[in-house]
């Protein structure tokens, strides 16, 4: 039985193709994907992604269990509001998840996690939590709903749904998050444009969801939200990393903060291992489509694309692959691509940012 | 749903048109593209090549996945749609419309042993179940 968010309705009655996400019953598109692609890019969408769990953290310590808890630092953050993210690992330096983290206050951190992930996540802190900071509260939030809006026109369109949050948001800086009544709305999101990521209680989001659609932002399904999050450069848990790799083989060297005294969960594993692979961006120089698994071949040794799609802003594939540390921006490599060598070239990402072709 | 009366079907989704010249068309259903969402690519035979029944000959590829495309009946190609091929999605817009490549049969009672529409339209429902 796939578990439903507060939004299920309004998915169905906008005739959404459904399909299992993680145990979830989730829309990937309402027509057409690439058509809600560009409206993030040029206009305002919304998508439902209430399958993420929100857990708060509370209690005096709670910034010393995060300092041991998570790759980056927690104390970069130090107003309130501000985020952070980072991977959560285990003693071997695996990612356990990906997540983002929101400073309150000193008792208050507020944590999003993947939906995939959500059960083991609760698991994994609270036995940290047994070790750490026993009288630490974690609180998993299922009573909350979170509809992220994206795109130029996201905070416009926003103000117009919703008055009042206008005064409290509209000066917020990216990677900030205010309280504004039962509405906690932070300036995040997975798309590579402005945005908000609005967490509201269950009940109340329906009818969010509606003052949106007739302020015009256009639903969208999770198919766009993964081809714009592939052309941000952004990693998908379970596709680009997971347990059994590192930050370090993952592209997200810069979430982790190795600096000076502070220990954390997997830190001594990270010290320890070879770094002998990376994450690249391949911009496909043949027709045809890049796709996750598949093997590419370098002079330095064998990799594998760990996402791959059709770009629409760029009109042809692109992918994240982890290849041989060595391979170097510029290079061309060769891709097997349904039983076919095509050349590939190794580029920077993010491929897209803010509209913009930056391959 | 849309399934034209005046078309063969195949088991794997893709549909038949016998034309003036006796010769088929063939292209993806309606189902079948709804089922892969948004076409980003599509590759055919070669014209020239001999196909049996079933061969594998031709792929589409959506922003989701890409499906291999099947030779509805023995016969060698003798064209493929290149305007088709720098529109692929044509084949979401008008599936019937949007052929993908054409075969000279090698025997034209091949075609009698392909689903007709009302066939075709209970293989869909029983798919789904």
């Amino acid at each position: 039985m796939l578990k439903h968010t507060p939004l299920n309705g309004k998915h169905h009655e906008a005739n959404a193709k459904l399909v299992d996400f993680s145990g979830w019953e989730m829309p990937i598109h309402y027509g057409s994907q690439i058509e809600e692609h560009h409206i993030v890019r040029t206009d305002a969408g919304m998508f439902d992604v209430s399958h993420m769990l929100p857990v708060d953290i509370k209690g005096d310590g709670a910034r010393a269990f995060l300092r041991a808890l998570i790759a980056n630092n927690i104390d970069k953050l130090q107003t309130t509001g501000r985020a952070l993210y980072t991977c959560m690992l285990h003693e071997g330096g695996g990612v356990v998840d990906d997540l983002i983290v929101y400073f309150m206050s000193e008792s208050w951190f507020r944590l999003v996690v993947n939906a995939g992930c959500a059960d083991k996540d609760l698991a994994w802190m609270e036995a940290q939590r047994e070790k750490l900071a026993p009288r630490l509260n974690i609180t998993p939030r299922r009573d909350l709903a979170m509809i992220a809006i994206q795109g130029p026109d996201a905070a416009g369109k926003l103000w117009a749904a919703m008055p009042g949050t206008r005064e409290l948001a509209e000066t917020m800086k990216p990677f900030h998050a205010v309280v504004v009544g039962e509405m906690f709305i932070a300036r995040t999101g997975y798309t590579g444009e402005d945005g908000f990521e609005v967490m509201v209680p269950n009940k109340a989001a329906p009818f969010f969801w509606q003052a949106l659609l007739e302020a015009g932002v256009k639903p969208c399904g999770l198919g766009a939200r993964d081809t714009l999050r592939l052309e941000a450069g952004m990693n998908l848990y379970g596709q680009d990393m997971d347990e059994g790799v590192t930050p370090f083989d993952s592209g997200l060297a810069w979430t982790v903060d190795m600096g000076g005294e502070r220990d954390f969960i997997g830190k001594d594993a990270l010290l320890r291992l070879p770094r002998n692979r990376q994450l690249v961006g391949l911009k496909l120089l043949d027709r045809g489509v890049l796709r996750a698994h598949q093997s590419v071949f370098t002079a330095q040794g064998e990799g594998e694309i760990t996402s791959g799609s059709f770009s629409p802003t760029l009109n042809g594939s692109i992918a994240l692959a982890r290849v041989p540390v060595g391979v170097n921006l510029g290079d061309t490599v060769e891709v097997d691509v349904r039983g076919k060598r095509m050349k590939a070239a190794v580029v920077k990402y993010p491929f897209v940012r803010n509209g913009k072709a930056l391959v | 749903m849309s399934i034209p009366a005046d078309l063969k079907y195949t088991q794997s989704h893709e549909w038949v048109r016998l034309e003036a010249d006796g010769n088929v068309s063939v292209g993806i259903t309606h189902h079948a593209q709804e089922l892969l969402g948004d076409m980003v690519f599509l590759e055919n035979p070669t014209v020239g090549r001999q196909l049996a029944a079933g061969e594998e000959c031709a792929v589409v590829e959506s922003v989701k996945a890409a499906s291999d495309v099947y030779s509805p009946i023995a016969g060698e190609v003798v064209a493929g749609n290149d305007d088709l091929e720098g529109a692929p999605e044509a084949i979401n817009q008008d599936p019937y419309a949007a052929w993908m490549f054409r075969l000279k049969p090698a025997n034209a009672a091949d075609l009698d042993a392909l689903m007709d529409a009302a066939a075709y339209a209970a293989h869909v429902e029983a798919e789904a179940h």
